[in-house]
Order: C-alpha cells, then structure tokens, then sequence
C-alpha cells in the first residue's frame, strides 16, 4: 500500500526524466514510448543553445541568496528590538506586522509594480530582491526565539562593556541559529519557486528567474515536451540538493510556513 | 532577595535605541506593505488605466468613479462565474488533498524501514516549483501522447481530452495540485499524529478494537488541529490558486478555469485596467477573509484541543 501510493506520487518525476531524454521524432510515437527507444541529450542542449539557461541559473541564485540574506537580516534585527528593547508602542506595532500578514500580496502587487516602474526598477535583480525587506512572518518567528533567550547572557555582555550592537550580532544572534536556519531554507526555498511578483517584473531573457525563463520556454515550444521536461529537470535539481543537505531544516520549517506554497 | 522577572536588557529603552534595528524594516513596511494598500484602495475607486500620472493635479476628479468598479464586477456575471470555477475546485481539491496527505500521513507513520527515502518521495513535489510542476503534468496529460490516458487505457477506459475539455480541464488542475501538496500537507498531519499519547492506543487494543476502529476513533479526533491548520492554508491558497493555470491553461478552454488571481493579472497587466484590477483584487481580500472568519467560528464544533 505505502509503496503503491509512493509509485503513484513517482509516476510524474519518472515521466518528466523519461520524456526529457526523447528526441522530437519520439514524442508522438504510438505507442507511447515508456521509456526512450534511442535516449538522446538532444532536449537538454536544445534548452540551452535556445534560451541562456546558464544565465538564468545564476540569476535565480543570485535573487535567491540575496532575498534570503536580506530577510534574515532585516527580520532578526526588528525582532531583537521588539524582543530586547523596551520602546513605546512596541506592541501595536508587532500586531499591525501580523494584519500586513493578512493582506494577500494581490492587492500590493499592483501599486507596487507601479512603484518600481517610477523607479525605474523594472527588469532589475532590485526589483525581485527589494521585497525581502519586509517579511513579517520571518519577523515573528524570530520574535518568538528572541524572547526565549535569558536576559543574563544579554545583560552579562552589556556589564563588560559590550555596545548593543555586538549584543545582537554576537550573542542574541548566535543563539536564534536553528530558527536562522529553518527560515533560511523556507525563505529560500520560496524565493527559488516564486512565480507572480518576477513575472510582473522581469521581461528580459537576460534577467529571468527560473520559473520566469520556463514559463516562458512553455509559451514558445507549447507541446515540445522533451524541452520542457529537460527545462524542468534542471530547475528542480539545485533545490532537491540543499533539501537533502538540509531536511532539518525543511523538516522544521513546514509547521511554520505554509501559507505561501 | 526576590528577583524581578525581567523582559528586556537592562538600561537600553526607548525607540532611539531601538531605531537602528527597526529602520530597514520599518521602510519595508512603508514602501512594500502600507503605502501600496493605501493606493491600492484608492486605485480600487477610479477607472485608471495605469497611464496618467496619480500625482498629477485634477488625476482625481477625471478618475474618481467611487464605488462604481465594485458595482460592476459584482454585476456581471463573470466575477460568479469565477467564483463558481474556484469553488469547483475547492470542492474537488480539498476532499482529494485530504485523503492523499492522511493516507502519506498514516503511512510515514507506520513505515518502518526506508522512512527517509518515503519522506523524499513524497516530498518533491512539494520543492518542485508549480511552473515545473504544471508543465510536467500538462505533458501527462496529453490526450493521445500522454501518461495518464495511456495508463487509464491499460484499465481499458478512454481518458478525456482534459485541459482541451471545458468539463476536464479543472479536475486536470485538481490533480497537479493534489500531487504538489500532498507531501506537505501529509508531513504536517504526521506531526500531529505522531504526538497522539500512545497509552490511548493501548487501552483501545485491550479493548479490542481494530486497526481500522482505532484510526477513526482515536487517531483522527486527536489530530483535528492539525486538520484545521491545513484547512485554513489549503483554503487560503486555493483561492489564490494562479501558475497552474497560467501555464496549463490560461484560463481556458472557453472560460472554464478563470480564477480570482488569473483574472486580476489579465486585467491589470493584459488589460491595462488598473482600478478594475484593484478593486478585484479587494474583493479576493474580502473573501479569503470571510472564509478564514467562517472556519475559525466553525472551529468548536469540531476541533479537539485536549490531547
């Protein structure tokens, strides 16, 4: 049964990998060809000579990797000031964080493409990145693990002597690490797969993200599978590879996450 | 000496120390949060098309059309009609997704050996991204070259046209969504099994009771938290439901697969009819709130929180 149900969930990753090694000829035999009569590379150079897919690679991690640093970053310090700093209206503000929570990002999108447009910022890696400033969600998980961490350390290194930045950087940061981590992945992992917002910003081949430069490659060669599936392949393999180096983290990351899938 | 329980540091108060550490994230909450729902509402009362600058004198009296977009989109019967497609799909995807991510679930939970290599399994679908996701599926889904009606064919029944099919072609974007989700809902049912007290399961057995009894009787109330959490998101995400049907059918064949999001990117970015967009875009705010309210208020009568 459990194997039944995993072949099952198989079935469209086997079908992806088979078609992608078919020459054109190949996908429209009939019989349909399970497995490749004459496997061929064929599809995978297609996608690269058509499209520069080495290029759009190295996008998607640049984005990726910076959204990333940028949402821990600007996430831990907020919620080392809400957490360790005693500030007037620090309350209302963490609750008007959760309501920006509740607004669907269809209702920003379009103002906010505005915006950038005035900005000028429309097909840049800025216009992607920018957003990452903002993520309330981050903001609170990391609230919750600050809050956890004993005053003595904190007020221990303010006795010897230590600024409140070396506080936040050196110690309230370090013990908030698993929390880094599982966020680190999520928000990663969210950035690499994000469709809409790059889509409303990047039109230039040169700048595309991954699933931007395959949406793409989906208008162009429609029903020409062999590319699609070998496109898709390619994309997939950079996130399985941290998702085992990390299923901690991912592990940890899903009760937390989830709204966004 | 008693000590007081003290929140914060010692000697560093006050919005001046704090301001350093809130600033990037307080101009994140003014550019990419608060200012752009402000326009957005504002935007939600004109007939702008996006061209006129919103900062030129008299934009407001030329644009300002009050509660007229509002008025149109409820009055039309495409806004229904994509409110139906939606719940189609609701209707389809949530009793499906459930199913698959408690039978993942259950299983996880009993496996012995090879669990790692079951959780991976189930769960890339969920790192695939919907783009590559929907692709892969629209390629099974060919009606004479694809997976799926090859299968069904083994089984001697002949599959539909699906995406070209007006009648099949939203059930065709219920599977790839089952199939991405599944994975993820499964491992987040599983947290909540896995922390049922197993003393529960004990007494059942002296009791007599069979495998079957005591999944119904005592692992599925248990995990009715869980169940609720992966209601409010799957809820929250199918009306927000969008790459799929960008890349598998563009809201076709004939109007069948419209959505919410799908129609607010074409009417803002293909239309170039900002304000209609906006004020869509509200009334898909209004909804995902009202339903989050329904279920939170339907929550007693079902959710059990004393395990």
């Amino acid at each position: 049964m459990s194997i039944l149900l995993a072949v099952v969930a198989m079935i469209p990753f086997l079908w992806m990998i088979s078609t992608s090694l078919k020459s054109r000829g190949a996908l429209m035999s009939i019989p349909i060809e399970w497995i490749p009569d004459e496997p061929t590379l064929d599809a995978y150079q297609e996608v690269f000579s058509r499209f520069p897919f080495m290029r759009t690679i190295g996008n998607s991690l640049l984005v990726s990797v910076s959204f990333t640093l940028i949402t821990l970053i600007s996430a831990s310090m907020a919620a080392f000031a809400f957490a360790k700093i005693r500030f007037r209206g620090s309350d209302v503000i963490l609750k008007l964080y959760l309501a920006m929570m509740m607004i669907p990002t269809q209702v920003t999108m379009i103002p906010l493409f505005i915006i950038m447009n005035r900005l000028g910022l429309i097909d840049s890696y800025a216009s992607v990145i920018l957003p990452s400033i903002f993520k309330p969600f981050a903001v609170f998980m990391l609230v919750q693990q600050m809050k956890s961490i004993p005053n003595d350390y904190l007020d221990a290194a303010r006795v010897d002597g230590a600024g409140i930045f070396h506080v936040y950087g050196r110690i309230a940061l370090p013990l908030c690490a698993p929390t880094l981590a599982t966020l680190a992945v999520t928000t990663f992992m969210e950035s690499w797969n994000d469709y809409l917002w790059p889509l409303l910003m990047l039109n230039d081949r040169n700048k595309m993200t991954l699933p931007i430069a395959l949406s793409t490659l989906n208008g162009q060669y429609n029903t020409e599978y062999n590319v699609l599936m070998a496109g898709s392949l390619i994309s997939m393999i950079p996130i399985i590879i941290i998702y085992l180096c990390a299923q901690k983290q991912f592990k940890n990351g899903l009760m937390a996450g989830g709204i966004k899938g | 000496m008693r000590k007081k329980k003290q929140k914060h540091i010692r000697g560093q108060d006050g919005l001046l120390t704090a301001s350093p550490f809130l600033l990037p994230s307080f101009i994140g909450l003014a550019v990419f949060s608060l200012l752009p729902i402000v326009v957005s509402f504002l935007m939600s009362l004109t007939d702008w098309n996006g061209l006129d600058r919103i900062t030129d004198p008299g934009f407001l009296s030329e644009h300002f059309i009050g509660l007229e977009n509002y008025k149109v989109i409820l009055g039309t019967g495409e806004f229904w009609q994509v409110l139906g497609n939606t719940l189609e799909y609701i209707v389809l995807y949530i009793p499906l997704m459930l199913a698959c991510s408690l039978g993942v679930a259950y299983l996880l939970s009993r496996e012995r050996r090879g669990v790692t290599a079951f959780r991976i399994i189930y769960y890339i679908p969920v790192l695939t991204s919907w783009v590559a996701a929907s692709m892969i599926w629209k390629s099974m889904l060919s009606p004479q070259y694809g997976a799926v009606n090859n299968i069904l064919a083994v089984f001697g029944i002949e599959g539909p046209g699906w995406l070209l099919d007006e009648n099949w072609a939203m059930p065709a974007i219920v599977l790839v969504s089952v199939w991405k989700d599944m994975g993820f809902f499964g491992l987040i049912l599983l947290s909540g099994m896995v922390g049922i007290n197993k003393s529960y399961y004990e007494a059942a057995a002296l009791d007599g009771a069979g495998a079957w009894q005591r999944f119904w009787k005592i692992t599925l109330p248990l995990m009715t938290p869980a169940i609720f959490y992966v209601l409010i998101v799957s809820l929250i995400n199918a009306f927000q439901l969008f790459p799929q049907i960008m890349i598998m059918t563009d809201g076709g064949p004939n109007g069948a697969t419209q959505v919410m999001v799908e129609r607010i990117y074409k009417y803002g970015f293909r239309y170039y009819r900002m304000g209609y967009a906006a004020a869509f875009s509200w009334l898909l705010f209004i909804i995902i709130m009202l339903c989050t309210w329904l279920q939170m208020k339907g929550q007693k009568k079902w959710v059990n929180y004393d395990s």
